[in-house]
């Protein structure tokens, strides 16, 4: 874009810095000149000072200065700020003037050459003539200097030139051509910079000398102009707190003017330029507050400024532009390392700048619809003789005329007659957008997507005032979603019916259709009668004529639309469009419900489709088909009506091809599943709804899986909260919100007609052949094939329990570890219906624990379905959960010959084993036999004898042998010396003769045998008679291999008369067994 | 005076919202929506802070650079919202006014809740609600 007469000038926008000429250099031709130049332009980063040098010849002409004023009582001033005046002091009028010379101090010509340089001097002191210019002399050296005051002949030749040139020294440099370029280049541009700024202070001092003279009546142009132009030297000066100072005073300076129609425009052009540079400088400052507070005081002051009325949409072209401004200023500092935040960001003011833009437009266009008759003026009112305008913010007719009244109303009304058409050739809609899309990147960084969306909505409908309907519609389509997801239904609509328009106005058929079919639904506020106007025109272009144009279109636009739609007509091609309609909510609604989550395969599989049309008037529909995820029930699923395109209309609330609106019509379907699909999940993958004819247009609305649109699952939730109750509807109706979609079933196997019967005597006994009488009857009223019985470990349990688990058919052998915890697939034949059979099962459990065992019966059996004949594999399963306990418990016990308790046996002493045997099962068991097999070092003492062959056992009845052992002297032995195994053959006692007996080997526990040094065993006669002698033996047996010493003393009880020695003593030889007699009389007492 | 108040569900749809009839009503519905963005941004925010010290009233939305139409944010603890538009070019509203407004607000749209017939969730069309929204909405004039 070409700038604009608002746009700010560019000498306002940039940062000023202080003016520096350089004359004498011979860029072009001079190598050493070129690079002194490049040293000083290139690399101008922020650490060098702030100067923009320019090269310039030594006799160039610099603006005149015009003649000084002594007093100001007879001035008039003319405006406020001219226009040429900030771009003369940052590119024309330089601060200092650098005179380059070639000229080392040890030049043989110096005189001629001293003389010149003075010349170049002069020259330049001519033109700055009346100007506070500072000149410098810079030497251009091929030697490097001497340090200072070592060198006599260059001070000497120093002060002579200076002298010369009437210099004072420090204006004269010297730059030696040497490596150190940039040094020496750097060092002297800070001696420039100093000057610049000393010249920039006089200057300062010289506009406020002005002050004095100045008196309020007639001058108060005069204040606003010198206290900008103090400002403004200020930031040459790069003295920025006073600038900001002297701009804030300037401002309030240009607000106590005396405002009228003929000068607004002037006070609100300065003022606005005095506020972006306050702005500006605060943002420079860091204090984004203030330079927020600055620009609200700004608006607030101005707003109300609005000046002509006939020209009032400068005013907002005026405010766009402040907006604008500030926009990038504000953006321009976050660039540099502001942070902005969401409530507070460039957009907000992009986003007023295009709101004013906006309002700009509609003013003009009510103020500048001028006839085309109507000529702009000749000679042009906003000619001036130099192309611009001498003061800011003026009419180039009147220029510099301060007086309020109109002198030439007649020239005045061509002046804004001229504006006016000008305006005319404006592209609004551009400046909007723009600003709009600015606004939008912002937004879009600070989150705030609504907002975003909001600047979207106007954008596009800018671009469809600007009739790019492409962009527009890109535009809408794209917020629309975030509308629809939100739920905010009137921003919806409102979006839809710009997009309807354009897409009518670009003959876009499938767009067009689609958002009709969303502003007949329910998300759209329309009015019934845009509606039934929408459905009207849908049911046009479905049957393949051009729609009514959308009201408030463009004339011109909309007979290019209609010449377009007519040639859509001819034009022949795909009149099919699928519109998927999860992403939008048109107005069909429709529901899939399964009757049952699940089929048996043996019955036709049933589904309701439902559908609603929420449109004003009726509609018919010419096709209906479902998909599921197995394609081959696809085709039982079709619903069509040959109609013919005319008939759309006529017969509407007949046949079921007719959706009434607001009434739910239901549609059944069914089909019989395949046998393959047994336990197979059937899903509706979409249903597909086509409206129109495939003759003429055809929409087919496509709903993925079982129905519902975007909107659908919130008013799902919102219908499964309420508690309201609803009127009761006639029997074949229901209510749309009841139905809940249900697009998948399973198709499960037909139900057995079977019994399956388990016979058995729980619970089973460890290691047992455990007997299980699976009986299978038939009750179906044809034969069954094929049936087959698994039986065995139900799979799933602990891994452990299917190591110790076995089962076989054959009961007669004892199953080992090769047989399987569960047999598959045994086949048993057939069976005639009522028949029945039975079978036998053997499990052997090596574990207690409780078992899940599982019987399961298939068969297959021919059946007909809605007259197809399918074969129905069936199957039927038992479970039973067996108990296993262990059939008895052994207890084994140690005792003495005397059956006295033993913890410890004696070696070589003969001592006695009893076994118990317990039965813990509550069937009575037969002991087969049993067995002791002794560890090698037991001997037994008598023969080993079974004592409990063919015992039976009821429940808690025992069993109990006993055998006498005797264990020779092994040592010392830890944990005792292995007795041996006591070997249980057993069975049922109900189990049949060829059932294998079982053993049960239990091992004995160890015994600990100890040695002893004397062994006494006393032979007692059984029995005595009173008054006759009882012989008592004592056998003393001496273990040890040493001599012992005995004594032994015997104390008699008072029943018995003794005789014999009470006490003796004797050696007792080592394994030599000494016998003791002695004999007792007993008496008798009472 | 308040020119438009709104009742936002949790889920940011609009449950109620009534404008001044004289005015677009297009343009409140978009105010109040984008005012949402804001609205998001401040329960977030204060989505640490602990249930019993949580404030309601979330104060001014939007700087408003046409200085007219204010917008006011206010949030339920089961997050409903509500937006309230001020127009205060006559007539600068205190803080502690607009406060008082949304608790009665806040009060009425507890009632409307408390009614056993009422669906959560549902578009509010309660009379009681509505008069109480109009009187709000001439109050100040």
């Amino acid at each position: 874009m070409s700038p604009t007469q608002w746009d700010f000038p560019v000498e306002l926008c940039c940062r000023p810095m202080a003016f520096v000429t350089l004359t004498g250099l011979d860029v072009v031709y001079n190598a050493v000149h070129r690079a002194v130049w490049d040293a000083f332009c290139a690399n101008r980063r922020a650490d060098r000072v702030p100067i923009s040098f320019k090269v310039l010849p030594g006799d160039h002409e610099y603006p005149k200065c015009r003649p000084k004023r002594t007093s100001y009582e007879w001035y008039i001033p003319k405006g406020i700020l001219k226009t040429g005046w900030m771009n003369k002091h940052l590119n024309l009028v330089p601060a200092l003037v650098v005179v380059f010379y070639e000229l080392d101090w040890d030049e043989p010509q110096w005189k001629e050459k001293q003389s010149e340089c003075a010349t170049r001097v002069e020259i330049v002191r001519q033109s700055l003539q009346g100007r506070n210019t500072k000149v410098a002399v810079v030497l251009i050296q091929k030697k490097t200097p001497l340090p200072p005051g070592e060198d006599v002949i260059a001070s000497e030749r120093a002060a002579a030139l200076c002298n010369a040139c009437e210099l004072s020294g420090k204006s004269l440099f010297v730059l030696p051509h040497t490596d150190h370029l940039v040094g020496y280049i750097i060092r002297l541009e800070n001696a420039f910079y100093e000057h610049a700024q000393t010249y920039y202070y006089t200057e300062i001092r010289r506009v406020k000398s002005h002050k004095e003279f100045l008196n309020k009546t007639t001058h108060q142009l005069l204040f606003v102009r010198h206290q900008f132009k103090i400002a403004f030297f200020s930031e040459l000066k790069q003295d920025t707190q006073n600038a900001l100072k002297n701009y804030r005073t300037a401002y309030n300076l240009v607000h106590e003017l005396r405002a009228h129609e003929t000068n607004i425009l002037e006070i609100k052009t300065m003022a606005g330029f005095i506020n972006y540079k306050i702005c500006r400088l605060c943002f420079q400052h860091n204090t984004p507050l203030d330079a927020i507070a600055q620009f609200r005081k700004h608006i607030d002051l101005c707003k109300k400024k609005i000046g002509s009325a006939e020209l009032s949409f400068e005013h907002d072209a005026w405010m766009s532009k402040q907006f604008q401004a500030f926009g990038d200023l504000f953006d321009e500092a976050i660039k540099l390392g502001l942070t902005a935040i969401q409530t507070q960001n460039p957009g907000f003011y992009y986003q007023q700048a295009a709101y004013y833009a906006q309002e700009r437009k509609q003013l003009a266009k009510t103020l500048c619809n001028h006839e085309a008759s109507v000529m702009y003026p000749n000679p042009d009112p906003l000619e001036t003789q130099t192309g611009v305008l001498d003061f800011y913010g003026q009419r180039s007719w009147r220029q510099g005329i301060l007086s309020f009244d109109l002198s030439d109303p007649e020239k005045e009304k061509v002046g804004i007659l001229a504006i006016q058409l000008k305006e005319r050739n404006v592209v609004h809609s551009e400046i909007i957008i723009t600003l709009l899309s600015n606004a939008v990147a912002q937004f879009k960084k600070y989150k705030c997507p609504r907002m975003k969306s909001h600047l979207m909505v106007q954008m596009g409908e800018e671009y469809y005032y600007a009739k790019d309907y492409t962009k527009a519609l890109k535009l809408l389509d794209y917020v629309m979603c975030d509308y629809r997801s939100e739920g905010w239904w009137t921003l919806l609509t409102s979006v839809l019916t710009t997009a309807l328009k354009c897409s009518y106005l670009m003959a876009q058929l499938k767009d067009y259709i689609t958002y009709s079919l969303e502003l007949l639904g329910r998300a759209s506020t329309l009015k019934d009668d845009q509606k039934s106007r929408i459905e009207k025109n849908l049911i046009n272009v479905l049957m393949n004529e051009s729609p009514d144009p959308e009201p408030d279109c463009d004339i011109l636009a909309v007979k290019t639309a209609q010449k377009l739609w007519a040639d859509r007509i001819s034009l022949a091609g795909s009149n099919i469009f699928t519109i998927g309609v999860q992403d939008f909510v048109p107005f069909v609604q429709c529901k899939a419900k399964f009757h049952a989550p699940s089929f048996h395969v043996d019955v036709p599989v049933q589904f309701d489709i439902y559908l609603k049309a929420d449109c004003p008037h009726p509609i018919r529909f010419s096709k209906l088909c479902v998909s599921f995820n197995n394609q081959e029930y696809n085709q039982f699923c079709v619903i069509e009506e040959a109609s013919k395109a005319n008939e759309v209309l006529e017969n509407l609330t007949q046949g079921k091809m007719c959706l009434v609106p607001g009434k739910t019509r239901k549609l059944l379907f069914k089909f019989v599943a395949k046998t393959e699909d047994v336990g197979k999940k059937i899903e509706i993958t979409s249903v597909d709804l086509a409206l129109g004819n495939e003759t003429g247009r055809c929409v087919v609305l496509n709903w993925q899986g079982g129905g519902g649109d975007a909107a659908s699952s919130q008013e799902a939730l919102q219908a499964a909260r309420s508690f309201k109750r609803r009127p009761k509807l006639p029997d074949n109706e229901v209510h749309w919100d009841s139905i809940i979609i249900q697009a998948s079933t399973m198709i499960i196997s037909r139900v057995p007609n079977i019994s399956v019967h388990l016979l058995h005597e729980p619970p089973a006994l460890t290691n047992e052949m455990y007997c299980l009488v699976v009986t299978v009857q038939s009750h179906e009223k044809t034969q069954i094939r094929d049936v087959k019985l698994t039986a065995g470990l139900k799979p799933g349990q602990d891994a452990n329990l299917t190591q110790k688990t076995h089962v076989t058919l054959h009961g007669t052998e004892l199953c080992d570890e090769s047989y399987p915890a569960l047999l598959t697939d045994i086949p048993v034949g057939d069976l005639h219906p009522g028949e029945q059979l039975e079978k036998m099962l053997y499990v052997r459990c090596g574990t207690v624990g409780s078992r899940m065992f599982l019987v399961y019966v298939s068969y297959l059996i021919n059946t007909t379905v809605e007259e197809k004949e399918i074969v129905c594999k069936c199957h039927k399963d038992e479970t039973v959960t067996i108990e296993t306990v262990f059939p008895f418990d052994v207890a084994v016990k140690f005792v003495s010959t005397k059956f006295e308790h033993l913890e410890r046996v004696y070696a070589d002493i003969p001592f006695l084993l009893m076994t118990d045997l317990l039965s813990a099962s509550p069937w009575a068991l037969t002991i087969v036999s049993s067995e002791l097999q002794l560890a090698p070092s037991m001997t037994t003492v008598d023969q080993l004898e079974s004592q409990v062959d063919n015992v039976i056992l009821q429940t808690g009845e025992s069993a109990s042998e006993c055998f006498c052992l005797q264990c020779p002297s092994l040592g010392n032995i830890e944990g005792g010396v292995a007795t041996g195994h006591y070997i249980i053959s057993w069975k049922r006692t109900s189990a049949m003769e060829n059932i294998p007996i079982i053993t049960t080997v239990i091992t004995l526990p160890h015994v600990i045998v100890e040695n002893i040094p004397l062994h006494v065993n006393a032979d007692l006669p059984s029995f005595g008679r009173v008054r006759e002698s009882l012989p008592v033996k004592y056998h003393l047996q001496n273990k040890t291999d040493l001599v012992q010493d005995v004594e032994i003393s015997v104390e008699p009880s008072d029943a018995f008369m003794f005789s014999g020695l009470k006490q003796i003593r004797l050696p007792a030889q080592a394994f030599y067994t000494y016998q003791y007699f002695c004999q007792a009389t007993g008496s008798t007492h009472g | 005076m308040a020119v438009c108040i709104a009742v936002i569900a949790k889920e940011n749809y609009p449950l109620y919202i009534r404008s001044t009839p004289t005015e677009n009503e297009l343009k409140f519905h978009y105010m109040v929506h984008t005012s949402l963005d804001v609205v998001d941004e401040k329960i977030s925010a204060m989505g640490k802070a602990l249930v019993d010290q949580r404030e309601l009233y979330l104060g001014l939305l939007y700087p408003t650079e046409d200085y007219k139409l204010c917008r006011y944010g206010y949030v339920t603890n089961s997050k409903v919202k509500f937006v309230m538009v001020v127009d205060s070019s006559n007539t600068a509203l205190r803080d502690n006014e607009i406060r008082s407004m949304f608790r009665k607000l806040h009060n009425s749209y507890t009632d409307v809740m408390c009614n056993p017939f009422y669906n959560p969730g549902d578009r509010i069309q309660s009379r009681a609600f509505d008069n109480m929204v109009t009187s709000m909405m001439i109050q100040v004039c």
